[in-house]
């Protein structure tokens, strides 16, 4: 069960009437590194995971859930008010055509989300390799988005999203330690 | 733990490559690859300051910019 706070984790502000930014942010939207993938492959990585890190999964899922909120808010700051005229400029016609300015869950190509994006191996070090990759690659999107975009107030946010992948890289690191145990003795180290 | 949170290598540039070299390229190393479990009693930032840079902790924060619009 979850608790919503009507608010959003962090501001989302945009400057410049931009809707091509749009068309690269979808790819954290929609992509197989983006927000939607992350929470769902942590939260149903959760039922099969040793006790210990049921709650990291449980948490950083969550979190994500509020950074695809963030995202989808900067992709409709971004488009909202643009003509279907903009739109063709930006180059997001075809998107236009199939979901006038609604958003949808498919990548910065079009290609639409699928499952295979995410994995869920059982096998907990496997899983939780995956995720430190998926939190890396996550973090690179976020660094190629922020060398294209030019918005400043954007970039602000962005940078935040992205601080927040390396932390939650951290704390998956940090579950694999406690997996392969011998923590006890670490502390003192 | 101090390191540099960013790296470089240039790339081979052929002189039958099409376009100009790009001379070096970037790529992040940011703190939590070399930190192993967080040691206890780190220093913090304010409330504010930590909501602000998305961590609680100026050892894992990583501030990141364009480096190629940088260099020019």
């Amino acid at each position: 069960m979850w608790v919503y706070e009507k608010k959003l984790q962090y501001p989302v502000k945009v400057t410049s009437c931009n809707p091509t930014l749009a068309k690269y942010l979808i790819e954290q939207y929609g992509g197989a590194d983006g927000e939607l993938a992350a929470a769902l492959r942590y939260l149903n990585q959760r039922y099969t995971i040793p006790d210990k890190v049921i709650g990291l999964l449980t948490d950083i899922g969550t979190e994500e859930f509020a950074h695809l909120e963030m995202i989808a808010t900067m992709i409709y700051k971004l488009t909202k008010d643009a003509t279907p005229e903009q739109l063709k400029a930006a180059g997001i016609a075809d998107h236009y055509v199939n979901h006038d300015s609604a958003l949808f869950y498919h990548n910065a190509a079009g290609v639409p989300f699928t499952a295979s994006y995410i994995a869920a191996k059982g096998d907990p070090i496997a899983d939780l390799y995956e995720d430190i990759a998926a939190e890396e690659k996550a973090r690179a999107t976020y660094q190629w988005i922020i060398n294209m975009s030019d918005d400043p107030d954007l970039n602000d946010s962005l940078r935040f999203l992205r601080e927040r992948e390396i932390i939650h890289s951290q704390r998956f690191r940090e579950a694999v330690e406690i997996l392969k145990e011998e923590r006890d003795r670490k502390i003192f180290f | 733990m101090s390191s540099s949170n960013q790296k470089s290598y240039v790339p081979y540039h052929s002189p039958y490559d099409p376009c100009p070299p790009i001379g070096k390229k970037y790529y992040s190393t940011p703190p939590n690859l070399y930190m192993g479990f967080q040691p206890y009693n780190l220093p913090q930032y304010s409330p504010k300051e930590a909501l602000q840079k998305g961590t609680l902790w100026p050892a894992f924060y990583d501030y990141y910019e364009n480096p190629y619009e940088r260099r020019r």
